[in-house]
């Protein structure tokens, strides 16, 4: 359902800025619809080598004990594992809450799971290779990559500090 | 070295290395599944993953064709203004503003980042943008996490990653400088 709504939200952009460019003219709209389309074609077999790719290495990372590492090792070392244990998953929209989720039902400490998704999300290493490199300038990929380091820390810290509600 | 603000578009080839790497590794992964769980459960995967690959494909289109017409409608000045390298605080609020409200995947914010980074917006600023969208962006939060992980965590995991956009951008930037000293004393 939720589904439905994003993608009904990115075609309204879509066609609001076909509008505002057609105003201006017509052959520009059909240059850049163009340019688009080509950038899609590109993408295609990466989004399917990586979606694939998240299937197949979420299938064959051992999920359970993945979970229980998170549970097991508490402090700052924990947290670290947790970090450079999320930044190995794969991406693709649920493997890495599935098993935060599957963690958390083990017994995992909260902060770690946090740190956990967080690196996940920043990381996700797979979709660094099938997504980022591909399409932004190495040296910006590169310099988000340094300057994300502390976050799983910082995250995990400030969960801590604000306390669970 | 890429030039940071005169190529909108980028020297493409049929096959790049992260490309490669990554073959290598889901062939590992898949040959892995193969072997231990046999073939029903790899033909499952696959036929899992096709139903999302279809769902994904309406929106990475719309992502790149929102890269290409944004490129179109905003002046360069507007972006450089807003965004740029002198933007300061400012520009990192912004595009961590901007990521918390872009719908979509990955596949659609990395063109649009990269059509900004090509108008001439700091490369910190979409840092802050990228990071935002990963770690506070509402669709992904709402559409998939919060199904797994239920509404009390998410918002507090929300809560704690809120600051980590702005912060992203801040060392973003002072690395930035850093090299850039480096590379002209």
């Amino acid at each position: 359902m939720i589904d439905l709504i994003v993608t009904s939200a990115l075609w309204i952009i879509v066609v609001a800025l076909a509008f505002g460019v057609a105003r201006r003219s017509l052959p520009l709209l059909r240059e850049s619809a163009r340019g688009g389309a080509t950038e899609f074609v590109y993408l295609i077999p990466r989004m399917a080598i990586g979606v694939l790719g998240s299937g197949y290495i979420a299938a064959a990372l051992p999920q359970d004990s993945v979970a229980y590492w998170l549970g097991s090792s508490s402090g700052v070392f924990g947290i670290a594992v947790a970090g450079i244990a999320g930044a190995m998953t794969p991406g693709g929209p649920v493997v890495g809450f599935a098993i935060a989720a599957a963690a958390l039902k083990g017994g995992a400490g909260a902060p770690q799971v946090i740190a956990y998704s967080t690196a996940w999300a920043l990381y996700a290493f797979p979709r660094l290779l099938t997504y980022e490199l591909p399409i932004m300038p190495a040296r910006v990929v590169w310099l988000r990559v340094i300057a994300s380091l502390p976050l799983p820390f910082i995250a995990a810290w400030l969960a801590m500090l604000i306390g669970k509600p | 070295m890429q030039a940071e603000t005169s190529q909108p578009r980028r020297k493409r080839r049929a096959v790049d290395w992260p490309t490669a790497l990554l073959v290598v590794i889901v062939a590992s992964a898949a040959a892995f599944v193969f072997w231990r769980d046999g073939p029903a459960r790899f033909f499952d995967v696959v036929w899992d993953d096709s139903g999302l690959f279809a769902r994904m494909l309406p929106n990475v289109l719309a992502g790149c064709l929102i890269a290409a017409l944004v490129t179109i409608l905003l002046p360069r000045d507007t972006v450089v203004r807003w965004v740029g390298r002198d933007s300061g605080l400012r520009g990192i609020l912004v595009s961590a503003g901007v990521g918390i409200i872009v719908p979509g995947g990955p596949f659609t914010i990395y063109p649009i980042a990269a059509a900004f980074l090509g108008m001439g917006a700091d490369a910190a600023a979409v840092v802050t943008l990228i990071t935002s969208w990963t770690t506070i962006g509402l669709s992904r939060t709402l559409v998939w996490e919060m199904p797994f992980l239920g509404f009390d965590f998410v918002l507090w995991r929300w809560l704690a990653a809120l600051p980590l956009a702005v912060m992203a951008g801040l060392i973003a930037r002072a690395i930035e400088r850093y090299w850039r000293r480096r590379a002209n004393p």
